[in-house]
């Protein structure tokens, strides 16, 4: 129990960062960036790059992947998706510019970065070991600590600076929120780059432990769109939720089920639909969106 | 006007330049070889190494004058489509093979594009080279499907003998993808260390294909210590997380796999982990490459930056469909004269020293000659690199 406890923490942990910065795009923009998960494997590539090929220290390597993403995610933002918001009024417009970015993002990851798996260098070595109890390496114990820093310093800038304020008030209401003398096309250029900073983020995290490929973005992508569903799309609290709720699922189910074959998934999603079918607003959603 | 006139001037240069590259490359005329596999997504790997062992055989071949067949010298055009593992989408490509009217084409790589490709190159005479494992497809009746590397039924037992004799391995455990080819190969894993005398102390853990961390998959095999684990069909990519994790949670036993990995790969991934982890490797051991080979693997590095440790068992496929049309130039258009030579064919294997021949094999297997014949190498990882193991021949 001691083991599925910690893989649940350490699982959920690194979740909830996954789903934060979907849902803070989702919570500004009403966009469903389907590209969320290819931003988090540019984020380990780019960790990779500076880290596992240059020999840079890796809180640099972390800072440029952020600084990278955050670059990307504003580009995006003003170039792609703000043109086509003010252009068009339906909502699958942005769902399918987001599609076809993911779709470009996987295209040029595999020209830039190649077809291979990569990893780099273990950050920690050692494990920790209570007596075959609890098995955890260090790093994912360090990832895990750091992953869990990096979510309440992301609340505490949501909550106590003035972009945070400026961000929360535009996704509460975009139209008073521009009555109240915040440039909307500013802060949802800055909103978007936050977004993708902190797929960078956990992308560069995750790199040390887990490695990177070019096929990961599109399954990442779904599995933060679970734990948003879950814990209410486009609010902050709900993401967190939702990703340290997937985490224990998963690893409850792996410690569990897994004599009866690979039933995990199909439990969790079957969960989900029953959940969803009772309560569409996620746990902490509104139910009127 | 003067803008008119230097649009046309260019638009000119252009049409003579596209032209002229046309006629230089159009000396020859051009086989095309088609390539249906998977090149982009979590799998990716697998078929890139295919296609770009044939774009780097091809360029090769074609800057050196071409390729003669009969009384023709021929460019070598390599079409390719990217099935992106989805059956439905290998069928599709295969079809499209068919419309370029080409009758030799190599994959797809997964055991279900592998199926789902056969009525299609059946209807439309074309000989294929699945990297795909299911023994229907190259039993008869079926024809037209070639293996184009050593099936885990093949390796399996010979890695489970091998470690049983000079390793006292008396327990296995497997864990596999939860998707086809890992499961069946699992299947025959399973099947082969039982007939061997194996105990399976676990056969039924699985993980989904996407899965990163696999601390929390592993943890209930590893409580059966077995003396092997056996990763069944294991991708390159996850084959490093799978062994870091096993170590990590303490497991001291020996680790294998029926699928060819990157040394490099794992390198990066498990560092000195991975120390002991034995796979089947490429065709070509130090020992064994000849230096065409060798050459080979330098060409293919500077076409593409990087060498990847499957391609040379890929680079033969091509090889063998030429060399065979070179022994029997009507089967360019001609599939069952194709077929009707592949029992009595032998040629110089370029590829290994010694006197090695290309001949086609799978009597055992499949009770006709439909498996291209590459040596059964078994390789164990040490400190970045991959060591031989032993080597074996498949009938």
């Amino acid at each position: 129990m001691e083991q599925v406890m910690a893989n649940g923490v350490y699982l959920g942990s690194q979740y909830a960062m996954i789903a934060l910065g979907l849902t803070l795009i989702f919570a500004l923009m009403n966009v469903l960036n389907f590209a969320h998960g290819q931003m988090y494997v540019i984020g380990g590539f780019v960790t990779y790059t500076f880290y596992g090929q240059w020999g840079v220290p890796f809180v640099l390597a972390l800072f440029m992947s952020c600084m990278t993403l955050a670059i990307i995610g504003a580009l995006i933002e003003r170039y792609l998706f703000a043109p086509v918001i003010k252009g068009s009024a339906r909502e699958e417009s942005t769902m399918l510019l987001a599609a076809g970015i993911a779709f470009l993002l996987d295209a040029l990851i595999l020209l830039i970065f190649g077809e291979k798996q990569r990893g780099v260098p273990k950050i920690v070595d050692g494990v920790f070991n209570w007596d075959f109890r609890l098995i955890m390496p260090y790093d994912r114990i360090l990832i895990c600590v750091l992953a869990i820093l990096s979510i309440v310093a992301f609340i505490a800038l949501m909550q106590y600076s003035k972009t945070g304020r400026a961000l929360r008030a535009l996704a509460q209401d975009r139209t008073a929120a521009q009555l109240m003398g915040v440039n909307v096309d500013r802060y949802s250029m800055i909103g978007f780059a936050l977004g993708a900073m902190l797929a960078g983020l956990v992308g560069g995290l995750l790199v040390t432990i887990t490695g990177v490929n070019l096929g990961m973005g599109g399954p990442t992508s779904i599995k933060a769109f679970m734990m948003v569903m879950i814990g209410g799309a486009g609010v902050i609290s709900g993401a967190i939720w939702g990703g340290f709720i997937l985490g224990f699922m998963e690893a409850f189910g792996l410690a569990y089920l897994s004599q009866y074959g690979d039933i995990t998934y199909l439990l969790i999603f079957v969960s989900l639909m029953i959940f969803l079918a009772i309560r569409p607003q996620g746990l902490m959603g509104k139910p009127w969106g | 006007m003067q803008r008119r006139s230097l649009m046309k001037a260019a638009a000119t240069a252009a049409t003579l330049a596209v032209f002229g590259a046309t006629t230089a490359a159009a000396e020859n005329p051009v086989l095309k070889i088609g390539f249906v596999g998977v090149t982009s997504g979590p799998a990716a790997a697998w078929g890139i190494s295919n296609q770009r062992s044939m774009e780097a055989r091809a360029a090769w071949i074609n800057e050196t004058g071409g390729y003669t067949i009969g009384d023709t010298t021929y460019d070598i055009e390599i079409v390719s489509f990217d099935d992106q593992k989805d059956p439905k989408r290998a069928i599709a490509g295969m079809e499209k093979m068919a419309q370029e009217g080409i009758h030799y084409v190599v994959g797809p790589n997964v055991d279900d594009g592998a199926a789902a490709v056969r009525p299609v190159a059946e209807a439309n005479d074309i000989m294929y080279f699945p990297y795909a494992f299911p023994k229907e497809l190259y039993s008869a009746p079926a024809s037209n499907a070639v293996l184009g590397m050593i099936a885990n039924y093949q390796s399996g037992p010979a890695i489970y003998k091998h470690l049983m004799e000079n390793e006292g391995v008396k327990t296995v455990a497997f864990i596999a993808a939860n998707e086809s080819d890992p499961l069946s190969q699992r299947e025959s894993g399973v099947a082969a260390a039982k007939e061997l005398g194996l105990e399976v102390v676990s056969d039924n853990v699985t993980y989904q294909v996407d899965t990163t961390d696999f601390t929390p998959v592993l943890t209930p095999i590893l409580r059966a210590r077995p003396d092997l684990l056996v990763l069944s069909g294991v991708s390159p990519a996850n084959a490093p997380q799978l062994i870091r994790s096993a170590r990590e949670l303490g497991f001291q036993g020996m680790i294998s796999t029926e699928t060819a990995q990157d040394a490099g790969v794992l390198a990066e991934g498990a560092g000195d982990l991975a120390n002991g982890f034995i796979s089947v490797g490429g065709a070509s051991t130090p020992e064994l490459a000849s230096p065409m080979m060798n050459e080979f693997v330098e060409r293919y590095t500077a076409m593409f930056g990087e060498y990847n440790d499957e391609s040379n068992t890929k680079v033969y496929a091509l090889e063998y469909i030429l060399e065979t049309l070179k022994a029997t130039p009507g089967a360019i258009e001609d599939v069952a004269a194709f077929q009707a030579s592949m029992d009595d064919f032998s040629a110089p294997n370029p590829y290994m020293n010694g006197d090695e021949q290309l001949t086609y094999v799978g009597m055992t297997s499949f009770g006709q000659k439909r498996q291209i014949a590459v040596p059964l190498v078994v390789n164990v990882y040490q400190n970045g690199a991959f060591e031989t193991m032993f080597i074996a021949r498949v009938d």
